[in-house]
């Protein structure tokens, strides 16, 4: 299961670093998709269907919307060259890769191995979650009663997303009302 | 915006209603198999962009639809949350509890709250990925009329 893993994470990665290069708006997009639907497939071999189906839907949903956008824009993309601010931007960024997985390689010594071994917390939430919520399906049972506030956060994080993107994108405003 | 050939027009006839059957499916079955409210949501919003893709915003006579989707949405965070504040009014008296009887595990009407939870989030998320959709229709087409 490691190596599909491995081979589907440098698929993904792949079409990433091609979104960045591609000519063309539209196939920047098609190849960006290649992550989302690398990440379905992810979801599925880690075992959380939850999760695969709202990624599948989703990651569809986008695709469509943004096909759609770029049909209707201008396909070609200014190209600008770096200047040497962008190289300097590019010397911060390589560094700070660097310095960012040396950490990371020593703070994963420290954790368990992916998926065994369940945490103090989870435990609690396998042994006693279809008693006390009366829910067959565990996730559900965890996203909506033992972790409420953090549901409660989301729907209002995508509340806030619906508003900050109707204020963005309404080019005319609202007209007044004459009485 | 304009529809498209009538292959599509004909197959999203017989397909858009089966695929908000499915995503209401998927929101009141979410305490009992994979999906909930988010999952489901997002395929009854997927069912409605369907239609208007294939069929085309002059068909459905869209001109202030997005003011309808936004109130669904905001009203149906509201009812969720109200339901949250009910935990401090009956049972145990904590916010987000699940005051409602439990039955017994694997039926449909069971899980005391956690179903209805499901459906106004479901009803949510369906609300607002529609509004972000009509918005990027309608406030170009209003600025080409």
């Amino acid at each position: 299961m490691e190596l599909a893993l491995s081979v589907i994470l440098v698929l993904m990665i792949l079409g990433a670093l091609f979104a960045i290069h591609a000519k063309d708006l539209l196939s920047a997009v098609i190849s960006c998709s290649m992550v989302g639907y690398g990440l379905v497939i992810c979801f599925l071999l880690l075992k959380a269907p939850d999760l695969a189906i709202v990624q599948i839907v989703v990651e569809t949903i986008t695709l469509v919307i943004m096909v759609a956008v770029v049909l209707d824009s201008t396909r070609q993309e200014p190209f600008t060259k770096p200047d040497p601010q962008g190289y300097m931007n590019i010397a911060t960024a390589i560094v700070l890769t660097v310095v960012l997985f040396f950490f990371l390689k020593a703070a994963s010594g420290s954790l368990d191995y992916f998926g065994r071994g369940a945490m103090r917390m989870a435990r609690h939430y396998i042994e006693g979650a279809a008693e006390k919520t009366g829910s067959a399906n565990l996730v559900t049972g965890v996203i909506f009663d033992f972790r409420g506030y953090d549901t409660l956060g989301e729907a209002t994080v995508l509340v806030t997303a619906v508003l900050g993107s109707l204020t963005i994108l309404r080019i005319r405003g609202k007209k007044k009302e004459v009485i | 915006m304009k529809g498209m050939s009538i292959i599509v027009k004909e197959t999203t006839r017989l397909l858009a209603g089966l695929i908000f059957l499915y995503g209401i499916y998927i929101i009141i079955h979410g305490h009992l198999t994979p999906g909930g409210g988010f999952a489901g949501g997002v395929v009854v919003a997927g069912s409605l962009i369907l239609l208007i893709l294939a069929y085309g915003s002059d068909y459905m006579h869209l001109t202030r639809e997005e003011t309808g989707t936004t109130i669904t949405e905001n009203l149906a965070l509201l009812i969720a949350l109200l339901i949250a504040l009910g935990g401090m009014a009956f049972g145990i008296k904590v916010f987000f509890s699940n005051w409602l009887p439990r039955g017994t595990a694997g039926e449909l009407v069971s899980a005391g709250v956690i179903p209805l939870y499901n459906i106004f989030i479901g009803m949510e998320v369906a609300a607002s990925i529609l509004t972000i959709f009509l918005a990027l229709l309608i406030f170009k087409e209003e600025l080409t009329k």
